[in-house]
């Protein structure tokens, strides 16, 4: 067994966390930053740090993954970074010539307690970076939240570059919250079809999907400009998606540019999809086109025709808040049972959340925020589950407890397609359940004895 | 790459002036420095700059000390619970993410198995304001408490030595209370160095200091060893304990690649320990002769030839006909078919260049290899090596020790009272010295390259990119943050520090299975689709395709 060492029988543990399900807040910063466009992330901390996310999002896209760092060694950890950031900036506009550059601190810098906008004022001042040239910089301790925090606080700081002209734009901005690129790509074809004008930020989607033609470009031509950025709050409004990844940047553009904010669930699934329309479909005054419609009726189609394979199996679920409460919805709604679910990602409104939508089920749900693998290995080993959706690292308890896996989230570092093959609106939702379905059918075909093994399912 | 393509002939004296071209003046003297044209003279390459801090703001490739101490070396211990004190996120990177194997045989107790899990305090901010301490003590009693580990091993992350957690007490009263459990800390906070380097040092003095000799029980053997500095990554370590085993040489203890607490823990009473990766684990293999009596001899089991020679050298050590002829009778069984893989592909790679930017021995190793592919080494360096990695340990008296390597504890190592014996006596060292042999040295990387040939230290994305754009190799290895911007160039990226996917890459069998994947990724047809035909050809015909 690859988890030989997980014991049936829980054990309450208070100081140890053993198989995370969740990682630091830089890591989501610097994703995040790689949605602007022109963008190079600066990790203010030691260079491992930056190494380690660098790496981990690497694995992930397959993609390059460019940022900097201000390579901490002992004496910036004493006397602070300032010396080693300012330093950076030259070298960094000097070198790479970015337009922005997004700095994210780290649990060094943070507990040293590096002010990071007085360092970048001062920078300023001293003509450290070029003229029409941004830095914006987000805290993003890693001993707070989890990477889906980081994510967010960097959405939030891109809010500073919000500029009202008094001319609203006639647009929506759109936060799309922790999704892959294919997914960004994705709603922005919906909203086109919505007919209704945009600003999608942050926005991966040609930045970390980019093709292969033998040119390497530092700053490929995807992301949100800056002069979209600047543009948000001349918006109508904001749609943030997700209360954990987005919702503070949209609400920080109303705090501070009276541009109104709806806070609305990740469009994963039946149901937050029909919201998420049903959103634009009022915010812009439009009707819904018959494509849009179209694709929503296979859905639905989908869902009848193949009911009797995924209707009251039993679900484990691991993963970030967002994610999960669009999927433990949309399960529900399909008449699954999730009846593990796991954030390591800390707060009680998540249990909350997911105990009002699994209100109905006949049975009691384990939910915890500020959990980890391990725990959700052991309630499997209480109470078997027919399918595991989780990232990757799922997959030793998958194969210890002869589940099938359905990889979703991130970290995916063994799998692809989920930078290509949205998972978002009516077709993610689609595809969402194929996988699903494949999943339980492979299952089938393997283990149905031969006489009951059939030709059509 | 077509051939054409290649005609620009670059001296290196110009691409060293391109590299640096753009940087600002600070950073271009710092870096020309760390870039060197070799001279391959005789006992004098020229001198070039390494193991300094990396430059704010560019581009590294290097990671910390925390990922050399906690990744590198404790990493592949599997029976150890590998504890990371500090944030969650330098815990869950380090999870299984280098591919080193292990193979912990059947469950039970004696194959305990921890690598697959991650273990983290994952500190929150009430800890660093308030210290965490009684949070390290409690998980280390929970991880005591569900597992009943033999060892706890605990790290620290970067806040953990800022807010001052005292974390050798608290392992050392944690042993005290456990009682059958050894516990210890390494201090290896990620800015503690200039890169990993500093990490893997901490690394090998703790596990001398905690483990090493700890068991005096003796472990059978007539050609007893230690492999040091070997991994285990991709099975490497697999395949040369199949050679070993072939042999009738017993591995006392490999460091670390599929290792044990209890291997460590006997690894004194080996009569000779052969290092693999120099930078890594010389410190534990010097220490292990002051104290024990144990020689060492640098090895290399990366390449057919190189295996050999290293089997040969462990053979001539012993002075012993049997093995000697045992080991030749092993080579002479295992080269047929890596002659008869090379036979088949050498036609299909010699003469194709390579480049080689990994770790601190890596890119010595790897050329080994590449010269049993017909291919050249046409620039090269490391991570995170030394002087001494480069020029060879004859320069290691020389090597100014700056503010940030003092940082670094050195352990004062004596001769242990009772189990000091030294395994040769000066007479026999000095005989075998003369027959060939060399202890307690290492020659370099740069002796072995070719004159001319780009050595950098430290290189950056930026310049690696350049030297790509200028030199074309048709094939560039490093790390995985290098792997995609440098195959969007259309030139194939070989991981060697985790291999990608795939290995052994080590013995026999290895350099087979290496000749196989650097024919398939230099051959790949995929490099030649860069281009849309009507990108190959863009004018526009005049006449319609149709009549
Ligand atoms: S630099 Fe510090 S925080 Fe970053 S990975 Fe290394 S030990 Fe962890
Ligand atoms: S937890 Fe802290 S030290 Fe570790 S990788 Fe994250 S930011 Fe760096």
């Amino acid at each position: 067994m690859l988890l030989r060492h997980t014991p049936k029988e829980i054990s309450e543990r208070k100081a140890l966390t053993i198989n995370p399900a969740k990682t630091c807040q830089p890591i989501g910063a610097m994703y995040a930053a790689l949605g602007i466009h022109g963008c190079l992330p600066h990790s203010h901390g030691s260079q491992g740090c930056c190494a380690y996310h660098r790496s981990t999002l690497t694995r992930h896209y397959k993609e390059p993954i460019s940022a900097a760092t201000s390579s901490f060694t002992e004496g910036a950890s004493v006397f602070g970074g300032q010396a080693n950031l300012t330093q950076a900036f030259n070298n960094i506009f000097t070198v790479y010539n970015p337009e922005i550059v997004a700095v994210h601190t780290t649990c060094l810098s943070e507990t040293i307690g590096d002010d990071l906008p007085q360092i970048r004022k001062k920078a300023i001042t001293e003509g450290k970076i070029p003229e029409g040239k941004y830095v914006i910089g987000a805290s993003t301790p890693s001993y707070v939240g989890s990477h889906v925090t980081g994510f967010s606080n960097m959405v939030k700081a891109m809010t500073e570059l919000a500029e009202p002209t008094g001319k609203k734009n006639g647009k929506v901005n759109i936060i799309p919250g922790w999704v892959e690129p294919c997914d960004m790509e994705e709603l922005k074809r919906l909203t086109k079809l919505m007919g209704v004008g945009t600003i999608l930020f942050p926005d991966t989607s040609g930045v970390l999907n980019s093709p292969l033609t033998g040119e390497y470009k530092m700053f490929p031509a995807g992301g949100t400009t800056i002069a979209e950025l600047k543009s948000t709050a001349d918006s109508m409004g904001t749609l943030a998606l997700g209360e954990w990844c987005s919702a503070d940047a949209a609400r920080q553009l109303d705090k501070q540019h009276k541009v109104p904010c709806k806070v609305l669930d990740m469009p994963f699934g039946l149901k937050a999809t029909d919201r998420f329309i049903e959103a634009l479909r009022t915010i812009a005054g439009v009707n819904v086109p018959e494509e849009i419609m179209t694709e929503r009726g296979q859905l639905v189609d989908l869902i009848s025709d193949m009911h009797q394979y995924f209707y009251h199996k039993k679900v484990a679920l691991a993963g970030d808040p967002d994610q999960l409460i669009a999927m433990t919805e949309f399960l529900i709604s399909i008449d699954m049972c999730p009846v593990h679910i796991v954030t390591g990602t800390p707060g009680k409104k998540f249990e909350k959340r997911i105990r009002e939508i699994t209100a109905d089920m006949p049975f009691e749900v384990n939910v915890k925020a500020k959990g980890d693998f391990f725990l959700l290995h052991q309630w499997m080993k209480n109470e078997p589950v027919d399918l595991l959706i989780s990232n990757t690292y799922g997959k030793y308890i998958a194969r210890d407890e002869d589940v099938p896996l359905i990889r979703w989230g991130f970290p995916i570092l063994d799998r692809q397609g989920h930078q290509y093959f949205p998972t978002v609106g009516y077709k993610g939702g689609l595809r969402l359940l194929e996988k699903i379905l494949s999943a339980i059918m492979d299952r089938k075909d393997r283990d149905d004895p031969e006489t009951k093994f059939e030709l059509v399912l | 790459m077509g051939a054409a393509e290649k005609l620009v002939q670059w001296n290196p004296t110009d691409i060293k002036a391109e590299l640096i071209k753009k940087y600002p003046p600070k950073v271009a003297r710092k870096r020309a420095k760390q870039i060197m044209i070799n001279e391959a003279l005789e006992n004098g390459t020229p001198e070039i700059t390494a193991n300094v801090r990396t430059i704010p703001g560019i581009i590294t490739m290097r990671g910390c000390t925390y990922a050399g101490c906690k990744g590198v070396i404790m990493g592949p211990t599997r029976d150890i619970v590998n504890l990371v004190h500090g944030p969650i996120g330098c815990s869950f990177y380090a999870w299984l993410t280098r591919r080193n194997q292990t193979d912990a045989g059947p469950e039970g107790p004696a194959g305990e198995n921890f690598m697959n899990y991650c273990f983290s305090t994952d500190m929150q901010d009430q800890d660093i304001i308030f210290g965490g301490e009684k949070k390290l003590e409690q998980a280390i009693q929970e991880a005591y408490d569900l597992f009943h580990p033999k060892s706890i091993a605990v790290f620290a992350t970067c806040p953990v030595g800022l807010i001052g957690d005292d974390i050798h007490t608290i392992s050392r009263q944690m042993k005290e209370k456990l009682g059958d459990c050894n516990v210890y800390a390494f201090s290896c906070e990620g800015y503690k160095g200039v890169s990993q380097s500093a990490g893997h040092h901490i690394a090998n003095n703790q596990v001398f200091r905690h483990i090493v000799g700890e068991n005096d029980e003796p472990v059978e053997g007539k050609y007893k060893i230690n492999l040091l500095g070997e991994y285990n990554i991709g099975g490497d370590g697999f395949e040369i304990d199949r050679i070993f085993k072939k042999c009738g040489i017993t591995n006392v203890s490999t460091f670390s690649g599929n290792s044990t607490y209890e291997q460590f823990a006997t690894a004194h009473q080996a009569d000779l320990n052969a290092v693999m990766c120099h930078r890594s684990i010389n410190y534990v293999a010097d220490m292990l002769e002051t104290k024990f009596g144990i020689p060492w001899i640098k090895v290399n089991f990366i390449g057919a030839e190189a295996t050999a020679k290293s089997l040969r050298k462990i053979a001539a050590y012993f002075e012993d006909q049997e093995l000697i002829d045992t080991v030749e009778a092993v080579i002479a069984e295992e080269m047929p078919d890596v002659d008869a893989a090379a036979t088949e592909i050498l036609p299909r790679t010699g003469g194709k260049t390579a480049m080689m930017f990994v770790g601190g021995s890596r890119a010595h190793h790897y050329k080994e290899l590449f010269d049993e592919l017909g291919m050249k080494t046409i620039s090269a360096g490391y991570e995170f090596g030394h002087r001494d990695d480069y020029e060879g340990r004859r320069v290691l008296p020389h090597i100014k020790v700056d503010a940030d390597s003092r940082n670094i504890e050195e352990i004062v190592v004596e001769a242990d009272e009772t189990r000091f014996s030294p395994r040769k006596s000066e007479e026999e060292l000095k005989a075998l010295e003369e027959g060939g042999l060399k202890f307690k040295d290492y020659e370099g990387l740069a002796p072995d390259l070719e004159e001319g040939t780009l050595i950098i230290d430290d290189l950056n994305q930026y310049e690696a990119e350049k030297l790509v754009e200028l030199m074309k190799p048709d094939i560039f290895c490093a790390g995985i943050k290098e792997k995609f911007s440098i195959q969007k160039l259309g030139v194939p990226m070989k991981q060697l520090h985790s291999y990608d996917s795939g290995g052994p890459y080590a013995g026999f069998k290895g350099a087979i299975n290496f000749y196989k994947e650097i024919d398939r990724l230099v051959n790949s047809r995929v490099w030649s689709y860069m281009k849309a035909p009507w990108q190959e050809n863009p004018q526009l015909s005049g006449t319609y395709v149709w009549e």
